[in-house]
């Protein structure tokens, strides 16, 4: 009983990583066409620059996780103005190669200028204690990322269903030329929407610094393969279907991982995709993707 | 009001305006005739910046050839994009709270917003459901007024009457009368010669990018030649 209770409270926290990063590929998706397949630098630039913080005598998480966020946000919104905006209404490959080179560089740099290997960050260790809840050991780290998912869906449904910018990035998920004809900057709204994802980068940033207490080039770059296939599962350019879609796979995930004996756990990501498969094949729009024609969004 | 001037617009290989030249004067009510592929639209994307285009556009004395159509909305310039273009996925009332983006900061936005539902009643009814849902005579209206929540001085109007039936179409067009009561500027853009012209003051007649003919509204209808240019001939 308890080891179930502990597997699903794993599952949430691993489907809670998954949903976060996953809405930041699907909202820069549904406003511009784009995959950003430099989220993952972007989660990365937000974990060196608390690992350079720490080197300068940082001590204080509330500070690690505000250092975090804010590069986040800036290292979204440097690369939307730097590297996206130019290719902006080229074809989506160049967007996508863009993406992929942004991805590449930042990677080499972080390789280059501060080292291939892991570097100790253990300024949000505070972060991931073990504590009991009557007979359960549950990790505070996990009931965080489960809250902060929580709140950070509720937070972002609100902007895009309440405030004007959200309604204009909504809108112009659908149809960019006729938001524009009511007066809303084109580059406000992209903008914002490469925030909120920078947003989303960072606080992911924070979690996986906590659990693992360094830094690597590939920080961020494997974490956001698996948000793609959540992406994929939910149906893309949804951003219901990629909450939707990170949680599945998270659940996925830890129940491969349960079931397959102990040896074979190198398999769980080969049949994580395997299962996916099985579900696009079955939905090929995805969970809570709609099946659209080419040509149904119009530019 | 409005003058264009030269106008050029060119996709690629295919140039869809051929140097068209156009006046509209404060208050007046133009139309803009010609079969399909004439370039009516392209002439409308371009006046408002959403095409690049060579020629130029100025508004209120102002040349606006450079501005972004963001800055050009902002400057009172509105389209009624063609086929209505509601954003389908919003409701009635978040569709007309987009409208007033320009004028987010004013105080006034209910009693613009009132305003026009009082002109579209069906819109009131419906101020929660989603756009997509509308039927086409209902989505034209409400492009309509979430085009006039900007409070425009100019408003362009891209085919109005596309795929509706004669009997929404008669009342659209009572709309647009009303409006051109109220005192704006107006720019119709119809393939329907005979329902536009009842409503404009004056008239050009396009096709393949080039103006054929221009004149009063009154003198247009009387016309012989323009039955030929409804079907798309020279
Ligand atoms: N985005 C585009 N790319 C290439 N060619 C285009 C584009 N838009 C319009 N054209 C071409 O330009 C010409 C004029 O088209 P336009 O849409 O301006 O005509 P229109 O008078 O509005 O026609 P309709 O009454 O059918 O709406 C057509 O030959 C059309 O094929
Ligand atoms: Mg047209």
């Amino acid at each position: 009983m308890d080891y179930a209770i502990q597997q699903i409270v794993n599952a949430l926290a691993f489907g809670s990583e998954y949903a976060l990063l996953a809405l930041g590929l699907a909202l820069v998706f549904s406003i511009m066409g784009l995959v950003n397949f430099a989220h993952g630098e972007i989660i990365a630039v937000a974990g060196y620059s608390v690992f350079f913080a720490v080197a300068l005598g940082l001590q204080s998480v509330l500070g690690a996780v505000t250092i975090a966020i804010v590069m986040g946000i800036v290292t979204a919104l440097v690369f939307e103005r730097v590297a996206f905006r130019p290719v902006r209404y080229a074809p989506t490959t160049t967007g996508l190669l863009t993406a992929f080179g942004v991805s590449i560089v930042v990677q080499n740099m972080l390789t280059l200028f501060v080292s291939p290997k892991a570097r100790a960050v253990p300024v949000l260790g505070p972060l991931n204690q073990t504590f009991f809840i009557g007979p359960y050991a549950v990790s505070s780290l996990q009931l965080l990322e489960l809250a902060v998912t929580i709140v950070a869906i509720v937070a972002l449904v609100l902007f895009l269903n309440r405030s004007l910018l959200g309604l204009a990035i909504r809108a112009a998920a659908r149809d960019f030329s006729t938001v524009r004809l009511m007066g809303v900057k084109a580059n406000r709204v992209i903008a914002t929407g490469f925030a909120l994802s920078g947003f989303l980068a960072g606080v992911v940033s924070v979690f996986i610094l906590a659990r693992r207490g360094s830094v690597e080039p590939d920080f961020g770059s494997a974490p956001v393969i698996k948000a793609f296939v959540a992406c994929v599962l939910g149906g893309f350019g949804s951003l219901a279907g990629a909450a939707v879609g990170g949680m599945v796979l998270g659940f996925l995930d830890v129940a491969i991982l349960v079931a397959l004996p102990q040896k074979f756990g190198g398999l769980r990501d080969a049949l994580t995709y395997f299962l996916v498969g099985v579900v696009l094949f079955w939905r090929p729009q995805g969970l809570l993707g709609r099946t659209v024609e080419l040509g149904d969004k119009e530019v | 009001m409005l003058v264009v001037e030269n106008l050029v617009v060119r996709y690629g290989p295919i140039t869809a305006v051929r140097g068209v030249s156009i006046e509209v004067g404060a208050g007046e009510t133009v139309a803009l005739l010609g079969p399909n592929g004439a370039g009516k639209t392209s002439i409308v994307s371009a006046v408002i910046g959403l095409v690049p285009s060579t020629g130029r556009v100025s508004f209120d004395g102002r040349d606006v050839s450079n501005l972004s159509p963001e800055e050009r909305v902002r400057a009172a310039m509105t389209v009624v994009p063609e086929g209505r273009r509601v954003f389908a996925n919003l409701t009635v009332a978040e569709n007309l709270r987009l409208g007033g983006f320009v004028r987010r900061r004013e105080r006034d936005q209910d009693g613009e917003r009132d305003r026009y539902l009082a002109m579209f009643p069906v819109l009131r009814e419906r101020l929660d459901q989603l756009a997509g849902t509308l039927s086409g005579g209902e989505q034209q209206m409400l492009a309509i007024a979430r085009a006039m929540m900007s409070k425009p001085r100019l408003l362009i109007l891209d085919e109005p009457s596309l795929g509706l039936a004669p009997r929404i179409v008669a009342r659209i067009f009572e709309h647009i009368v009303e409006l051109k009561k109220s005192g704006i500027t107006i720019v119709l853009v119809e393939q329907n010669m005979m329902q536009a012209l009842a409503v404009a003051d004056r008239a050009y007649v396009l096709s393949t990018g080039t103006i054929r003919h221009a004149g009063p509204a009154a003198e247009l209808r009387a016309d012989p030649r323009l039955a030929d240019l409804a079907i798309g001939g020279h």
